[in-house]
């Protein structure tokens, strides 16, 4: 199990050394100790190992990440999790501005509160904070499920398209084009699948509000000028 | 004797005068906008008269400047690009690029075509909005990925398989403005490709989702190299509006190279008041960004690629002596490749246009089968041809730089410099930092 101190290792050599890993690696379990609040820590890994930080992060930690797991140990800076394609990033503590932005697959679990524009642009990605989100999260949100279990901040869901917004508390408002929806079974499974795959328990789906596209700005139209 | 009378005799009458202001082509507008209620979108760049490189000569050699024989002399046209930190620099033969336009708003024998002609004269090719097809990658010697507010179709696969990536922050057509693709082009690769329903009328972000401002920038920056392994050279696009400062902080944020789209650089669609009316014509941006790598230290160490109207070896000429190491070119590669083509012009005013004005790229029924994702109509796009034709005007664009510079004296097109240059305007002197012809006066200098 190999353990890399970031006060001693430069960042390089741990992103490098994650990148260079085979495919057929028995070192799949990595503790990245004293990750000082650094950029870009373990961004770009394509293979299923786990990666544990203990610590915070900063800016775009687990970034494009493919496969791996990535437990983050404390709060995360900016970007964590951007532009996903597989796998799976925890936070356990706090996540700032932008968390899971323009995500493609994978699971984001923060078990703390999520800072504005969460889950922007996101692609498919599933995201799941249990606590709140700040303003503009789900923003043009393409597809995908964002899951807040606490309250979301203003402008939810702003021009979104085909992602689904579970929210359990308040909204503050709705950005344009984002509705209030009926719950379906088939909604209704998804919900319960993402909140099992987060490790979240005692958790009604009858809970959540489901909100989405109301699908109005689809096309260019004059009627519509009012929300451009 | 005006026309009020309508028994006056010809003679007694002036002719029916257009107002200035008041033109048939603003009449038109008006009277567009109100049947219909939504601004004009289209394609290309600003069709209005800004000045531009025509306003500029080369002095050529004298008693004091040898000339290089026309035919025997060697005249480099080789640049690098992506010196200053990737691992990988992109080495290309000539110093004209093509600029990045997205599968999506140009059908896909388009883009292989793009990518024949620039492989074939070993230069690059740039994807757009929307991400890279198998096809694009596969014939393109050098791709340059865009990394675009967007991120459609963006991961970690494809931007490995870069051979440089380009953050896009803005282009010239529509600085501050994100993209569109209109529904009659998001065809069902196009939307997956794109995450998207099809049919739909996209926007893109004119942000980026996860960054703001040039200190973002920079671990934006340092992230892109983590995710490479610092291999690949890092572009940074803008589009020309504040071109000291945004050539400036891009050099700050760790970019190797800057890309400078003057405001005739087109765009597949947007809205007409868009494009006409912000940014700065490229001739007005060049002098500034150069400025900016002087001022740091860094010019040629930084590469600058500029952008928007480079149309002969004329311009590609003027806009290397004024500072840049290499151009792109949008608009001219898809005339190159069959774009508003004069044979078809039957097929454009059935369009309700004509060959050579044809715009409306938006509504995907490009008759020449480039700005189009209607299959049929592809299909009339020959890419091995198509491609050849890029190569060949490729090849005449490089002769004449060639030309130019080895009557200026120079060995290497890089050694044009403003010395060389003087302007036929008032404004083109300013704007280019160089004197108007006959004089030793360059406005604006001190």
């Amino acid at each position: 199990m190999p353990t890399v101190d970031l006060a001693e290792t430069k960042l390089r050599d741990l992103n490098s050394a994650l990148h260079k890993l085979p495919h057929d690696t028995n070192e799949t379990r990595w503790i990245v100790a004293n990750p000082g609040g650094k950029h870009a820590i373990a961004c770009g890994v394509s293979l299923p190992i786990t990666v544990e930080i203990e610590g915070h992060v900063g800016y775009y930690c687990a970034g494009m990440n493919s496969a791996a797991t990535v437990v983050i140990r404390g709060n995360a800076g900016v970007g964590v999790a951007e532009n996903m394609m597989s796998g799976q990033v925890r936070v356990t503590g706090d996540a700032s501005q932008a968390a899971g932005a323009t995500g493609n697959g994978g699971l984001l679990v923060i078990e703390g509160n999520a800072s504005a524009r969460c889950g922007i642009s996101m692609k498919g990605i599933d995201i799941v904070v249990k606590g709140s989100i700040g303003a503009m999260s789900a923003f043009m949100a393409q597809s995908g499920n964002l899951v807040v279990l606490g309250d979301a901040g203003e402008a939810l869901g702003d021009s979104i398209y085909e992602a689904r917004l579970f929210v359990r508390g308040s909204v503050a408002s709705l950005g344009a084009d984002c509705i209030e929806k009926q719950m379906n079974q088939q909604d209704r499974a998804e919900l319960n699948a993402v909140l099992a795959r987060a490790e979240i328990s005692g958790v009604s789906a009858d809970d959540f509000k489901l909100y989405g596209s109301a699908r109005r700005l689809y096309h260019f139209h004059v009627d519509n000028a009012d929300a451009y | 004797m005006s026309a009020q009378d309508p028994t006056a005799s010809a003679s007694q009458r002036t002719l029916p005068r257009y107002s200035a202001t008041f033109d048939p082509h603003a009449i038109s507008e008006i009277r567009r906008a109100a049947a219909t209620g939504i601004y004009d979108i289209r394609g290309g760049g600003a069709k209005r008269k800004v000045p531009h490189f025509d306003d500029l000569l080369f002095l050529g050699a004298s008693i004091s400047r040898y000339p290089l024989e026309g035919y025997r002399e060697k005249c480099g046209t080789g640049v690098m690009l992506g010196t200053r930190f990737a691992k990988s620099p992109i080495e290309l033969k000539i110093p004209v690029t093509i600029a990045g336009m997205s599968f999506g708003a140009l059908s896909g024998p388009a883009k292989e075509a793009l990518g024949r002609g620039a492989s074939a004269s070993g230069t690059s090719t740039t994807t757009g909005d929307g991400g890279m097809t198998a096809e694009e990658r596969s014939h393109s010697r050098t791709l340059v990925y865009q990394y675009l507010p967007s991120r459609y179709g963006m991961n970690p696969e494809d931007l490995r398989k870069a051979d440089a990536i380009e953050v896009v922050i803005g282009q010239g057509a529509k600085p501050g403005g994100g993209g569109m693709l209109l529904g009659q082009k998001i065809s069902a690769r196009v939307a997956k490709m794109r995450n998207l329903p099809e049919g739909i009328d996209q926007r893109s972000a004119c942000r980026h989702p996860d960054w703001t401002g040039p200190d973002d920038l920079e671990i934006k920056i340092e992230e892109l190299r983590e995710l490479t392994d610092w291999e690949k050279p890092i572009y940074v696009k803008v589009g020309a509006s504040r071109p000291y400062y945004d050539t400036a902080l891009a050099a700050k944020a760790g970019a190797d190279v800057v890309v400078l789209d003057g405001m005739q650089g087109g765009t597949a669609a947007t809205q007409d008041v868009f494009i006409e009316n912000v940014g700065l014509p490229i001739l007005a941006a060049i002098r500034p960004a150069v400025q900016a790598l002087q001022d740091l230290g860094l010019h040629r160490k930084v590469q600058l690629i500029v952008s928007g109207g480079i149309r002969t070896g004329a311009d590609v000429a003027k806009a290397l002596a004024l500072g840049a190491d290499a151009v792109a070119i949008g608009t001219a590669a898809l005339i190159a490749l069959g774009d508003n083509d004069p044979n078809l012009e039957e097929e454009y005013r059935k369009l309700g246009t004509t060959a050579g004005a044809y715009d409306d790229w938006h509504e995907g029924r490009d008759p020449a089968g480039i700005t189009t994702q209607d299959p049929v109509l592809a299909a009339r796009l020959d890419p091995v041809k198509a491609g050849r034709r890029l190569a060949n005007y490729l090849a005449v664009l490089t002769l004449e730089c060639q030309t130019i510079a080895r009557a200026c004296g120079k060995s290497h097109v890089h050694n044009l410099e403003p010395e060389d240059l003087v302007a036929l305007t008032v404004e083109a002197a300013a704007m280019a930092g160089v004197p108007l012809a006959g004089t030793n006066w360059i406005p604006g200098k001190f």
